[in-house]
């Protein structure tokens, strides 16, 4: 990656395209403070990211920052209400339940409580995945092609999921994607090159 | 205290998921074997020397030269101790009058009536007669005699005899005296009789040549203070007796199924250790994924790992009690069913093995769940974007071998015995890194591509086979080494204990003799081989006997007060049985030195002996022998079975050296039941023989021997039951991998042939080289036990060979079956959904 120069404003959605190996998914895990650029630096809320710790920004992330994975990355040992409510449970919150259930409920899952991850279908592990981004309220959702596992009616689905949290609850969107159409719903297109930005929106 | 509440939340999820039961069951065989066998050991240990003291008649003997001080009797008492007297004495005792008048010295002793207070005398109506256990000693005014005297002195039961003053009524022969050891050669035969008919015979004046004993028996501790505080008050003459110094071939017995049982424990621990490795290992690599799923939630690393050690340590907490619990459970069941076999109820369990089973369980969790758990926090976090960014590594070796020396202090610690604890950790260390070197460059080798090649001519199944063997060289070493591992222990606790008990039951073997002949003369050597072959008896080994004293260490004059030790000071006050030969005896080990040419001025001393005595190899020892006397150097030093129940001397010279001396000679030999009536012809014909009858002592140790032999196979079972749990952690370890790989090659439209094929390749390799590995293993192990620590000869075993290589084979083709079939009959979008 070079000459990387990305601003994203608080509430705005973002979409990074481009092709296999242009560098979205390192961009993107450098934007999460999950790999860390040789050179160069990331800002998050006014704190300088790599001026932290590996476990500093772990507690940044698990303050502001929420995640949703290609391949769902649901813990296969925990139930979806389980899984909902782990982020809760590692900030320490006691209400971890009742926010979990009322979130589940709010993508449509209140039925599947205690299914595991092994039990649901695409669309409703990546919709367990949305509620665990969102339960904790982030400032940030970062989406690593979100539809990339599912089916094009599953995805339409959880993209909508994705738009309609995102609004009501004022969440920043960045999300990365070779989906042509979902890019275009984002208020702003980067296109990325040979890991450069090719182009902007 | 959120992260304790939400480890135990971990746990319980982790647990109903079915993630930890791997790991879990490790944890309850591992303590429960531990414990068991360290409950059953120290019970059985207990049971065995407290059968083993009815061989000595006592818990605890005291013996004198003189009366002894009414200080300890009253100790005895005090100490809430059962007591029980005899004196000893040599006496003649006669039959007859003038013409028919005979003689003959025997050895009295005078009990009172609780005597024996551990173990019976046996007695008899007649000799040869079947023997029955007596209720008591003596009454006053009976005698009962040996069978050596009914012979000499013509004394049946029912008939008199004279002893000093007194007259007797023979009343029993005797068969069995719990306290004749192996020395009874040295002793003239037996006569007892009640204690308070002493006084009459007036056989017991100022001077005589008396030995005063003591009896005490009770509670361990009581007798363990009576020792203490007899030793330090014995006086010159006095001495204590226990089964050291009383019984050596039943202390010998006894120490070996110590060692066997010490054993036990320690395999049990190490297989228990390495299943949890690997439990560990497969639950680490399950968990890469969710761990850097948490990172991203914000969990720092040093949440991680107090999250994961805190929910470890409560499944450790409570798999050990679990284990703790089902091994005091088993123990009680085994022993319920060992109740017959040892005829004699265990002492109560003690809750030292609890203890240690407990630390045992929490040590092995901890020294190896902890190093792979402490890789988790590790998993860098982008890897739930890039899935490449695989699982951490290094640090695992380091790792490990901090478990490693953690188990082998424990393990040296259980073991009680530093050398047995070396050799065992020592042993596995090499069997583990040899196993994986070796494993490892046998499967880059059988799948480097020219060999490939070779093998595989066009088939697909081949060729993908054994490229998954290079592909997976690493993680295939490892479970291949861990296979081996487990099948070492299962064909060890298979095969070569059985081989190993097979030449422990031979070294005291059914058809051992029961009957020593003495006395023979040079010129009676013929007639009576003659004899024995006329009578279809095999004809023994006779062997020559010279007595002789100890009178000089390199030129120095030998004083009875040159020993402190009470032992030495008896065997050097009486003669020494001398014998010679220019072969060493079949059944000794000449243990250090050189066996003597038969030219030379040396001798060969039984090591013991010359332990106690201070001789040295290279002393020159001299002995008298009637007037004479003649000096020699001392050679080689020998070790002897002496539960071999043979023949066995102190020392042996060449031939040269004694032939000028007067000697008879001794034999042991079996005589088969039904034929002692040729024993009566015998020495009908050779009046100067003496046959001594040790059947029922054979039989006493034999039992002892049996005992302990069925006591260890039992213990075992628990052993075999941590191995098995090593084999199912090692073929489950690639499990989810191999599925995977399966899922993705149906997907990619393999037939069910080409899958199972590929898998069959990789699978018939792997468990014939885990197989061959465990043969190995097992027979280098059995011979090293069977040579260093329990002094067995062990004949190599071809089953085993056989059987080892198959097992491997059989034991991975079911498993490649298994699995096989579970991933042929799902989808493999279902497969591939489980697994990512």
């Amino acid at each position: 990656m070079r000459d990387i120069d990305l601003e994203v404003r608080a509430g705005e959605a973002l979409a990074i395209v481009g092709a296999s190996g242009s560098g979205k998914s390192t961009l993107l895990a450098i934007l999460a403070g999950l790999d860390t650029p040789t050179r160069g630096s990331v800002t998050l809320d006014g704190t300088d990211l790599f001026a932290l710790d590996e476990d500093a920004r772990a507690a940044l992330r698990g303050r502001t920052v929420g995640f949703v994975f290609q391949s769902f990355q649901l813990l296969p040992a925990l139930t979806a209400l389980e899984n909902v409510m782990l982020p809760l449970e590692l900030a320490g919150r006691a209400d971890a339940e009742d926010a979990a259930r009322a979130i589940l409920a709010r993508v449509g899952l209140a039925e599947r409580l205690g299914h595991y991850p092994k039990h649901l279908s695409g669309g409703e592990q990546q919709r367990v995945a949305l509620a665990r981004a969102f339960v904790v309220r982030p400032t940030l959702l970062l989406a690593d092609e979100p539809t990339g596992s599912l089916d094009a009616a599953s995805g339409e689905s959880v993209i909508e999921l994705i738009f309609e949290l995102n609004r009501s609850y004022g969440t920043t969107l960045v999300m990365v994607t070779h989906d042509e159409p979902l890019a275009q719903r984002c208020a702003r297109v980067v296109r990325l090159a040979a890991g450069r930005i090719a182009q902007t929106k | 205290m959120k992260t304790f509440a939400l480890a135990w939340r971990m746990l319980a999820r982790d647990w109903r998921a079915g993630e930890l039961r791997v790991l879990a069951a490790a944890l309850v065989v591992a303590v429960a074997s531990v414990t068991s066998v360290g409950f059953f050991a120290d019970r059985v240990s207990r049971a065995l020397v407290r059968d083993a003291h009815q061989l000595l008649g006592a818990d605890l003997v005291l013996v004198s030269d003189h009366p002894w001080q009414p200080a300890m009797a009253q100790e005895i008492a005090r100490l809430g101790l059962e007591r029980a007297t005899a004196v000893t004495f040599i006496s003649m005792a006669q039959t007859g009058a003038g013409e028919t008048a005979r003689g003959q010295l025997a050895g009295v002793k005078a009990v009172s009536e609780n005597y024996p207070l551990r173990g019976k005398l046996r007695v008899a109506p007649a000799p040869n007669a079947p023997d029955a256990p007596a209720a008591s000693g003596p009454a006053r005014g009976t005698v009962w005699i040996e069978e050596r005297l009914v012979t000499s002195l013509d004394a049946p039961v029912g008939s008199n005899l004279q002893l000093g003053a007194s007259r007797f009524q023979v009343a029993a022969v005797i068969t069995l005296e719990p306290e004749r050891g192996a020395n009874f050669f040295n002793i003239a035969p037996r006569l007892i009789m009640h204690a308070d008919d002493v006084a009459a015979t007036r056989l017991v004046q100022p001077g005589s040549r008396v030995w005063y004993y003591l009896y005490a028996a009770g509670a361990r501790d009581g007798v363990a203070a009576l020792e203490s505080w007899a030793l330090s008050r014995l006086a010159r003459g006095q001495r204590v007796d226990n089964l050291e110094s009383g019984r050596p071939e039943v202390r010998a017995a006894i120490d070996r199924a110590e060692r066997f049982l010490g054993l036990t424990a320690l395999l049990a621990a190490i297989l228990a250790g390495v299943a949890i490795a690997l439990a560990t290992r497969r639950y680490v690599e399950r968990h890469l994924d969710g761990c850097a799923v948490m990172r991203c939630l914000g969990a720092t690393q040093a949440r991680l790992l107090a999250l994961h050690g805190l929910e470890f340590s409560y499944l450790g907490a409570a798999a050990c009690a679990l284990g703790c619990l089902a091994g005091i459970g088993a123990q009680t069941a085994i022993a319920a069913a060992l109740g017959e076999v040892l005829r004699a109820d265990l002492p109560a369990p003690t809750v030292l093995p609890a203890l240690q089973g407990f630390l045992v369980g929490l040590v092995l969790l901890l020294g190896f769940a902890l190093p792979p758990l402490a890789q988790l926090k590790n998993v860098p976090a982008v890897r739930v974007i890039r899935r490449e960014s695989g699982a951490p590594k290094g640090g695992a070796i380091a790792a490990y071998a901090a478990g490693l020396a953690v188990l082998a202090g424990l393990l040296v610690w259980q073991a009680g015995d530093v050398r047995m604890g070396a050799f065992v950790v020592g042993g596995f260390a090499a069997a583990v890194l040899g196993f994986a070197v070796i494993a490892w460059g046998a499967l880059r080798l059988a799948a480097s591509a020219p060999v490939a090649r070779r093998l595989s001519g066009g088939s697909i199944a081949l060729r993908y086979g054994l490229a998954n063997l290079r592909r997976h060289a690493r993680g295939n070493a490892v479970q291949v080494a861990s296979l081996a591992l487990g099948l070492t222990a299962m064909l060890l606790l298979s095969f070569t204990r059985n081989d190993l008990v097979d030449a422990w039951r031979r070294s005291a073997p059914p058809d051992a003799a029961n009957r020593f002949l003495l006395g023979v003369q040079p010129e009676q050597l013929a007639p009576v081989r003659e004899f024995f072959g006329a009578h279809r008896i095999d004809v023994p080994d006779l062997y020559p006997m010279v007595r002789g004293r100890f009178a000089a260490l390199n030129g120095r004059q030998v004083q009875e007060g040159d020993f402190g030790e009470e032992r030495a000071r008896r065997l050097v006050e009486r003669e020494f049985n001398l014998s010679f030969s220019e072969q060493p005896p079949a059944h000794n080990v000449v243990s250090a030195g050189r066996w003597f040419s038969p030219g030379a001025r040396e001798i060969s001393v039984e090591e013991g002996i010359a332990h106690t005595l201070g001789w040295k190899l290279g002393d020159e020892l001299t002995f008298t022998v009637g007037s004479e006397s003649f000096s020699a150097r001392l050679g080689s030093l020998r070790k002897l079975r002496w539960d071999s129940m043979k023949v066995n001397f102190f020392v042996i010279a060449p031939p040269r050296l004694l032939q000028g001396f007067p000697a008879s000679y001794i034999s042991a030999f079996r005589l088969e039941p039904g034929a002692e009536k040729a024993m009566n012809e015998l020495t009908a014909r050779f009046p100067n023989l003496t046959i001594v009858d040790v059947g029922a002592a054979v039989k006493q140790a034999q039992g002892v021997i049996d005992q302990v032999i069925t006591a260890v196979q039992y213990v075992f079972l628990f052993a075999l039951g941590a191995g098995l749990l090593v084999l199912y952690s090692a073929l489950v370890a690639t499990e989810d991998e191999r599925r995977r790989e399966a899922a993705v090659m149906r997907v990619h439209g393999a037939s069910r042939r080409q899958v199972t094929g590929s898998q069959r390749v990789e699978f018939l390799a792997m468990g014939l080289l885990a197989g061959l590995l465990a043969t190995i293993g097992a027979a280098a192990i059995g011979q090293l036990l069977a040579r260093r620590v329990f002094e067995l000869d062990l004949p190599p075993s071809p089953e085993l060979w056989i059987a080892g290589p198959l097992a491997g084979v059989l034991l991975l083709s079911l498993n490649a079956w298994l699995s096989a079939r579970k991933v042929l009959t799902a989808s493999p979008a279902l497969t591939l959904r489980e697994t990512v």
